[in-house]
C-alpha cells in the first residue's frame, strides 16, 4: 500500500503525456497535472494553491524575452525582415549552410563565455537568422514553397537552440557547471569548477561537428526545390 | 541603482498596456489574459517575501491567478491583427537599408556591454548594476535602449512600440505563458515526489551489477526525466541521487567530474526532444508562424539523438578512465 503511495504522484507525469498526446491546450493540462501530482501526494488545496503560485512567480524571469517584442515590432514595421532577405541576398557567396554553421558557432562560443540572453529565438531568429536563412535558401533559383519555408524556420530554430545547450553547459561561472559543483558539494565530492566544464568540451565539439554535418545535408535537400505535386502552388503544407 | 525586480515592473506594464489595447478592440478573453499576467509579474516579489515570512494568502491567490490564466488559453484564439502592407514594409526597406540592423544589434551589443563591464559602472557612490542577474537586467536595459533607437530610426511615434508589441504578444499568445507554467510545475513535481519515484522505477529495472547497464540507465533516465520535465537540471538532482553516486561512483568507480559534466549533456540532448522545454521548442513555433506544434523539434531531434549515441559512448569510455 505504501508503495502504491510513493509511485502515486506520476499520475502528473501521465497527465502531462496524455495531454500532449491528445493535443490539448498545452497550459491547463500542465496546470492539471501539477493540481493532480499535488492531490495524489495528499497535500491539501490550499497548499496546492500556494505551491503553484510561488513556483510561478519565481519563475518570472522567463517572460524576460517579451520585453524584446516592441523594439522588434517597430522594425518589423519598417520592413527589417525584408531588409535582412534582401541583404543576403545579394551576398553571393554567403550559401545556406556556410550563414548556419557560422551562426551555430558563433552561439556556441557566445554561450560558453556565458552571454546566453544576448542571441534567442526572439531577439535574433524570428527578426534576422530566419529571414536571412530563406534568402540564402533562395540562391538556388526558383522561390521556397511553403512546405520549404517553414522547414528553413524551424532549421533555423533549431540551430539556435543546439547553439545554446552545447555552448552554456562549458561556461564555469553560473548555470549547469555552478549546479554540479553545488550538488557534489552537498554530498561530500569538492571539485573544481573549471574540471567539469573541461569534461563538456568534448560533447560541445561532437555538437558542432554533428549539427554542422545535418546542415550541409539539410542545404543541400533545399537547394533542389520540391517536384511541384500535381499543378503549381498545391504542394502538401 | 538597476535591478531585475525592475525589468518585472516593465513586463507587467507592458502586458497591461497590451492588455488595454486589446480591450479597446473588444477581445475581452486577450486583455483578461494580458491584465491577470500583468499582476502576477508586478506582484510576484509580494508574493515571494510573504511566501518566505509564513503568510500563504498571496501565494495562493498567485495560484488563483496561474488557474485562471490556464482556463483563458484555449480562448486566445491566434486571430491575426492586421500588419502594415508588404509593400510599405518593403519600400522602407529599400529606404533605410542597413539603418534597420543598428536598433536590433543593440538588443545583443548593450547586453554584451552590461555583462561585460556593468560590474564596474558606478553613479555617485552606487554601483550602477545589482550583482545578482546582471546580464538579464542588462537585456532589459538594451530592449529599451533599442526601442527608443527602433523609433527614432524608423521616424515612428512613440505608440508604435506598445502597438507593435501588442501584434506580436498576441502572436505568441498562449505560448509565451507555457515556459512560466512548465517551470511551476516543476517545482510542483520536485515537492510532491515525483523525481524519488522514477529514480526508484529505473532502479528497479536495471542489472546493478553491469556497469555498462548503470550507465545506460544513468544516461537514459537524464533524458527521460528531462524530456517529462523540460529541464535537464531538475533531472540532474534527481538521477545523481538515485544512480549517479550510490551506484556509478561509489560502486562501480566513476569519476565525478566526467560524469556530472555528460550527465548533464546527455540531458541536454533530451531538451531537443520535448514540447515541455516551451521556450526552447514552441515559443519559436508560435514566433516564426510555423504550422504544427512540433515543426522545430522535428528540425532537431535528429542531431540530438546522433548527440546521445556519441555522448553515452564517451561517457561509458571516459568516466571509468580517468
Amino acid at each position: 500500500m505504501s508503495a502504491l503511495l510513493h509511485y502515486l504522484p506520476l499520475l502528473g507525469v501521465l497527465v502531462v503525456v496524455a495531454g500532449f498526446a491528445l493535443r490539448f491546450n498545452p497550459v491547463p493540462v500542465v496546470v492539471v497535472a501539477g493540481i493532480v501530482s499535488g492531490l495524489a501526494a495528499g497535500k491539501s488545496i490550499g497548499d496546492i494553491l500556494a505551491l503553484l503560485g510561488t513556483s510561478f512567480v519565481s519563475e518570472r524571469a522567463l517572460l524576460l524575452f517579451v520585453l524584446t517584442l516592441p523594439a522588434i515590432g517597430v522594425l518589423e514595421r519598417a520592413g527589417l525582415r525584408e531588409h535582412a532577405r534582401n541583404w543576403i541576398a545579394s551576398l553571393r557567396s554567403l550559401t545556406f549552410p556556410r550563414l548556419l554553421i557560422a551562426y551555430l558557432g558563433l552561439r556556441q562560443i557566445l554561450s560558453m563565455l556565458g552571454l546566453t540572453s544576448v542571441a534567442g529565438q526572439a531577439q535574433t531568429v524570428r527578426p534576422l537568422l530566419a529571414p536571412m536563412a530563406e534568402a540564402a535558401a533562395e540562391k538556388r533559383g526558383t522561390p521556397l514553397s511553403q512546405a520549404e519555408r517553414n522547414d528553413v524556420r524551424a532549421f533555423s530554430a533549431a540551430t539556435d537552440n543546439i547553439g545554446l545547450f552545447f555552448g552554456e553547459d562549458v561556461f564555469i561561472a553560473l548555470g549547469a557547471v555552478l549546479l554540479i559543483q553545488g550538488f557534489y558539494a552537498q554530498h561530500g565530492i569538492d571539485l573544481q569548477p573549471l574540471h567539469i566544464a573541461l569534461w563538456a568540451l568534448p560533447t560541445a565539439i561532437a555538437a558542432f561537428v554533428i549539427h554542422a554535418v545535418r546542415t550541409v545535408l539539410f542545404g543541400r535537400r533545399i537547394a533542389t526545390p520540391d517536384p511541384p505535386a500535381g499543378r503549381d502552388d498545391e504542394t502538401a503544407t | 541603482m538597476l535591478t531585475i525586480e525592475q525589468a518585472y515592473w516593465l513586463i507587467a506594464l507592458f502586458l497591461a498596456g497590451a492588455a488595454l489595447l486589446n480591450l479597446r478592440g473588444r477581445r475581452f478573453a486577450h486583455a483578461a489574459f494580458w491584465g491577470v499576467l500583468a499582476v502576477l509579474i508586478a506582484g510576484g516579489k509580494f508574493v515571494l517575501v510573504a511566501a518566505a515570512a509564513h503568510q500563504r494568502l498571496p501565494a495562493q491567490l498567485a495560484g488563483v491567478g496561474v488557474i485562471a490564466l490556464a482556463a483563458l488559453s484555449p480562448r486566445m484564439t491566434r486571430g491575426h491583427l492586421v500588419e502594415r502592407d508588404a509593400a510599405s514594409r518593403e519600400a522602407d526597406a529599400l529606404h533605410l537599408g542597413h539603418r534597420l540592423f543598428g536598433p536590433a544589434l543593440l538588443i545583443p551589443l548593450v547586453t554584451l556591454a552590461v555583462a561585460l563591464f556593468g560590474g564596474y559602472l558606478v553613479v555617485g557612490r552606487l554601483r550602477a548594476f545589482n550583482a545578482t542577474q546582471m546580464t538579464l537586467t542588462g537585456l532589459a536595459l538594451s530592449c529599451v535602449i533599442a526601442l527608443l533607437a527602433a523609433l527614432w530610426v524608423t521616424r515612428a511615434r512613440p505608440g508604435a512600440g506598445l502597438a507593435e508589441g501588442r501584434r506580436l504578444l498576441d502572436t505568441l499568445g498562449w505560448a509565451a505563458l507555457l515556459p512560466l507554467t512548465l517551470a511551476a510545475l516543476g517545482g510542483v513535481f520536485a515537492a510532491t515526489g515525483v523525481g524519488t519515484a522514477v529514480a526508484d522505477l529505473v532502479r528497479m529495472l536495471i542489472p546493478v551489477n553491469s556497469a555498462l547497464a548503470c550507465v545506460a540507465a544513468f544516461g537514459l533516465g537524464m533524458v527521460l526525466f528531462t524530456v517529462i520535465m523540460g529541464n535537464a537540471f531538475a533531472a540532474f538532482p534527481v538521477m545523481m541521487a538515485g544512480i549517479g553516486i550510490p551506484l556509478l561512483i561509489h560502486m562501480h568507480g566513476a569519476n565525478p567530474a566526467i560524469l556530472g559534466a555528460m550527465g548533464m549533456v546527455t540531458g541536454y540532448c533530451g531538451t531537443l526532444f520535448t514540447p515541455m522545454a516551451a521556450n526552447f521548442n514552441i515559443v519559436p513555433v508560435a514566433l516564426l508562424e510555423l504550422p504544427n506544434q512540433g515543426d522545430v523539434i522535428r528540425a532537431q531531434w535528429k542531431t540530438g539523438a546522433w548527440l546521445l549515441v556519441v555522448n553515452l559512448l564517451l561517457m561509458y569510455l571516459l568516466i571509468f578512465r580517468f
